[in-house]
């Protein structure tokens, strides 16, 4: 509960776009069993940015999202929202705080109704814009299918209320784990459209996506990840596509961009 | 005129176990956990009822009113405490756990109440009476309201988990603990009210079976438990009115296998156990609070 008091009067409106970072992860190493899944990841994401993490199949992108989640516990280094260390807490605090995750594959309740979820997800939320109602306005067939079961809906219906189920909760930071999975293009595109809509009532988005040209179309920072190593970072305008393949693919002459890689030591 | 009568009895006594089965399968739906224990915390009710009665001299049915919260409570504890630690290590822990509650328990009421059995009750006539229609069909007052209380809480039941916050969280971590986490939900809590309310039908159960016959310190592994179970199996894994639908099969079973042989009470029971476990597996109903 320490969290709610000190958000409630929206006092991160005036924060500097630059500067303090809305989230910050610091060399942050995760094993899954003996396999190093991330190795001395950072990342500084700016409030109001969309900051993307790329990367292959089995780079550490969702790891890292999840651990940020507070769904796996990392074996070093420290990740800090507004400034204080949140490493040690357990997952439904931070949610609760404002670090809010749209897991990968949706993961929606199966036995519940499409209002249902959404109802879950605003059960613990904290003071904000979004709620049931505005996420209706927001996709517009979802009202008159509220009382279905999301097993009726189709891929991208349910991608948009496993969103939906994250907004109402008001995250500062909405974190998007690989929404394009299994989806149609367009479909893709028809989401991805709604992302302006969600960042103009001032969250941060975070979001890891296979789909680089996607990535690189709505994100103001990129992030790419290569075997659980940072291999470029820079925004999209100041990356060519050639350093983008290297780093993705792990090419001889990756992590140019900026200063990234030295905190992995090898 | 006899049969019919077999039939009336074993439906009402299906309510009964109904309560002992309800419980159980909502913290298998929920939290998979098996409750070895479940019988004997029932049996921990009743004699809590009957402690309370010598006590306090309360009326008999206002022992519910006392039992009911404080096993509820029990409930929330014992999942935050012995069963979560149990959890995380492996739903299989939860078995070996549980069973050593039982056998806990059982030996505790040993030692402190004897191997008597008592009764609650046992001089009202609500216990006692019953009124007849025709010769031979009788009907016990206790097991009408028994069974109205059963159908009671069940419907009860259907509207928190379908209607209320806390039983919309309890399917939403029943589907996905994980998703929940993510929308801000502590499972652990979620799963410690589904265990209060589970333990409250228990409690209700217990002292319901102190009035309907006799406890003793075993009543809860060798009546209680296993009927609970079989009521359970036989309605559906999961499913709220699968219980009282298992539970009114079982009673039926039995109480047409005691019409036959009064000796074969027990045994038609679990031949219809059996029949139902081999030829649907997954119960007469297989839907509800978990897929």
């Amino acid at each position: 509960m320490k969290g709610d008091g000190e958000v409630g009067g929206g006092d991160r409106v005036d924060a500097p776009g630059d500067g303090t970072p809305v989230l910050e992860v610091r060399d942050l190493v995760v094993h899954h069993g003996q396999l190093r899944a991330l190795d001395a990841v950072s990342l500084r994401v700016l409030p109001g940015e969309v900051y993307a993490i790329i990367g292959a199949n089995g780079a550490g992108k969702s790891t890292l999202l999840r651990t940020i989640a507070g769904l796996h516990h990392p074996t070093s280094g420290s990740i800090l929202y507004d400034g204080k260390d949140v490493t040690g807490l357990r997952p439904e605090r931070r949610a609760t705080q404002g670090i809010v995750m749209v897991p990968e594959g949706r993961r929606l309740f199966g036995s519940l109704s499409v209002e249902e979820n959404l109802k879950v997800g605003a059960t613990y939320a904290r003071p904000g814009p979004w709620t049931i109602e505005r996420v209706y306005e927001m996709f517009g067939w979802m009202r008159e299918r509220r009382n279905q079961p999301t097993a009726q809906l189709s891929g991208g219906e349910q991608q948009a209320v496993a969103i939906g189920r994250a907004l109402v909760a008001n995250p500062r930071v909405l974190m998007l784990d690989e929404l394009s999975l299994g989806l149609a293009p367009v479909v893709v595109q028809r989401i991805y459209g709604m992302l302006p809509q969600i960042l103009g009532t001032g969250l941060t988005v975070l979001l890891v996506e296979q789909d680089v040209s996607q990535a690189l179309r709505v994100a103001s920072h990129i992030q790419c990840l290569l075997e659980g190593r940072t291999t470029l970072e820079g925004e999209p305008a100041d990356v060519t596509a050639d350093q983008v393949e290297a780093a993705y693919f792990g090419l001889a002459g990756a992590a140019t961009a900026s200063q990234p890689g030295e905190g992995s030591e090898g | 005129m006899a049969w019919v009568n077999a039939i009336i009895q074993g439906v009402l006594t299906g309510g009964l176990y109904a309560l002992f089965a309800c419980g159980l399968s909502l913290m298998f739906g929920v939290m998979k956990v098996v409750n070895l224990a479940h019988g004997d915390l029932a049996v921990v009710a009743g004699y809590l009822a009957i402690g309370i009665i010598a006590v306090t001299h309360v009326p008999v049915l206002w022992s519910f009113v006392i039992v009911v919260p404080i096993m509820a409570l029990l409930g929330y504890v014992l999942q935050r405490t012995v069963l979560q630690t149990a959890l995380d290590r492996s739903v299989l822990t939860t078995l070996l756990v549980t069973f050593g509650l039982s056998v806990v328990i059982e030996n505790g009421l040993l030692q402190f109440f004897t191997a008597n059995s008592r009764g609650i009750g046992a001089s009202l006539a609500l216990v006692t009476g019953a009124f007849t229609i025709g010769s031979q069909i009788s009907i016990a007052y206790l097991l009408l309201l028994i069974f109205a209380v059963a159908v009671a809480v069940l419907l009860g039941l259907q509207y928190f988990l379908s209607r209320s916050k806390y039983g919309r969280l309890i399917r939403a971590v029943a589907d996905d603990k994980e998703a929940a986490q993510l929308a801000g939900a502590d499972y652990r809590h979620v799963f410690g009210i589904a265990a209060a309310v589970a333990f409250a039908t228990v409690a209700l159960g217990g002292i319901a079976f102190g009035m309907y016959s006799d406890l003793d310190p075993t009543t809860g592994t060798d009546t209680i438990l296993l009927f609970a179970f079989a009521a359970v199996v036989i309605g559906g894994l999961g499913s709220l009115w699968g219980t009282l639908l298992g539970g009114v099969v079982l009673g039926v079973a039995q109480q047409i296998g005691a019409q036959i042989n009064i000796s074969d009470e027990l045994l038609a029971g679990y031949i219809v156990f059996l029949v139902v476990l081999v030829l649907r597996p997954q119960g007469l109903i297989s839907r509800g609070v978990q897929s």
